[in-house]
């Protein structure tokens, strides 16, 4: 069976970890690769490098660090932040980036959705949506909320399934830091919606929120970033527990 | 054992994942080259030949470089990931492509259902493990998938995974070896995967 993943995210400026991280086998609390390699061996299963960074003269830094990360993690790992361009994708994928994730350039833009997918797989194409609830409505924003668009979240999960996307990441902004949960109600309808696989994001807090967000939010995959940087949960402990719920999970490593 | 000194070769035609491979190889200590040259990739001790993306368009590029006639004729062992899996069979439903033929199986569409996503993507467990690329303890462990089309269960089949279907997980015929998941990607039991394939 194929088994739910576990995707910490690291929020990347400059070629650096922007939170500070608190493991005491780290030696540079900065440091993508050092940090990467600590949950690799934690047993994620997947991981996500957000760069906030993303202006022009970074972007060398980004495929610098994609390297550094890809010569030392044998697991995969997915770039997001100011992809604009087929050009983005495919020095990023050169540089050893198995999946990257779009979300505004989509939106202004969604012909770059089927054609990134045409000419690099619907596999390595992540969208990511990040939405509010406004009246009763899932609303799309960008800019990690600040911009608001006239997009519903559901007809655009389903435009953006169609177009060839190969995976959604859906952040809830209102559930985002809020350690109460995720959006198991949204993302339960996204599941029902779509063909493609779906990570949830925003809320995580406790452990059952990973059974609630596998079991009643039908998610593929969740993503989490504070609670495992400043080691709330740790995984291996995250991923026994779930394995005792029944969740099918991927042993960690046990060297 | 390893020889940390044979000559690895792996087919470089800018595919997705092939600095990955040779990431990979790198971490177990062994230095491989990338080539795009029939005749280094002929005299290598073996060959890996990768693959993420589309088959129609990869066929194409194989083809321009004169490289699907170099895989055909290849002796020594080779090892298919992924999409180079999907090619080294005989045809492809991913936009009707006609693949190498090296190894008779056809590869199919996965078609979603209500639980079961398309692509598959994720960790899923391998099972019915034959020869030596696999050792036993290496039965049920997880490895890395990702893809949209997969190769039936067959004659050739040396190990198999369950999504939708049960599946052809890896393949077999004479020096060809393939897997459909990415040992790369899989942690240490990929790893191990490729160091059992380097010590054929």
């Amino acid at each position: 069976m194929l088994a739910k993943r576990i995707i910490p995210c690291l929020d990347i400026k400059d070629g650096r970890t922007v939170k500070g991280v608190n493991f005491v086998a780290l030696r540079d609390a900065g440091d993508p690769v050092e940090q990467a390699k600590i949950y690799s061996n934690q047993g994620a299963d997947e991981l996500v490098f957000l760069d906030i960074s993303a202006t022009n003269e970074k972007r060398k830094t980004l495929r610098e660090l994609v390297r550094k990360i890809a010569a030392q993690i044998n697991i995969p790992f997915t770039v997001g932040g100011g992809i604009s361009s087929s050009e983005d994708v495919s020095k990023l994928l050169l540089s050893g980036a198995d999946k990257i994730s779009i979300n505004s350039a989509a939106v202004r833009n969604p012909k770059l959705v089927d054609e990134l997918s045409k000419k690099f797989g619907s596999q390595c194409i992540t969208v990511a949506i990040d939405a509010k609830l406004i009246k009763g409505e899932w609303i799309v924003y960008l800019n990690g909320g600040r911009i608001s668009t006239a997009l519903k979240l559901f007809d655009w999960a389903k435009e953006l399934n169609d177009r060839g996307a190969g995976e959604i990441l859906f952040t809830s902004m209102d559930h985002d830091g809020t350690k109460a949960g995720f959006a198991c109600d949204a993302l339960y309808q996204l599941s029902e919606q779509l063909s493609i696989p779906i990570i949830a994001s925003g809320g995580a807090g406790t452990m059952s929120h990973f059974k609630d967000v596998f079991e009643n939010g039908k998610a593929d995959a969740a993503l989490a970033a504070s609670i495992f940087h400043y080691n709330e949960i740790a995984i291996p402990d995250l991923k026994d527990y779930l394995k005792k719920e029944n969740i099918i999970i991927r042993n960690y490593p046990t060297t | 054992m390893l020889n940390k000194k044979s000559k690895i070769s792996i087919i470089d035609y800018k595919a997705g994942n092939v600095q990955s491979v040779l990431f990979a190889l790198q971490r177990l200590g062994i230095e491989a080259t990338l080539s795009d040259d029939p005749e280094v990739i002929q005299n290598a001790e073996k060959v890996i030949f990768p693959g993420v993306g589309e088959a129609s368009t990869t066929m194409a590029v194989l083809k321009e470089k004169g490289l699907d006639k170099v895989i055909k004729k290849l002796k020594q062992p080779v090892l298919g990931i992924c999409l180079g899996m999907q090619l080294l069979c005989e045809y492809s439903e991913e936009n009707d492509t006609q693949c190498l033929g090296i190894i008779p199986q056809k590869v199919k569409y996965f078609e979603a259902n209500k639980n079961e996503k398309v692509p598959h993507m994720g960790w899923n467990q391998i099972y019915d493990l034959k020869t030596p690329l696999f050792d036993n303890q290496l039965e049920n462990e997880y490895t890395y998938f990702v893809h949209g089309y997969y190769v039936e269960e067959g004659a050739y089949t040396i190990a198999t995974a369950n999504y939708i279907q049960p599946f052809s997980a890896a393949i077999k015929k004479d020096n060809f070896y393939a897997t459909q998941f990415h040992p790369e990607k899989s942690g240490t039991i990929g790893e191990q995967i490729l160091k059992n394939f380097l010590s054929l």
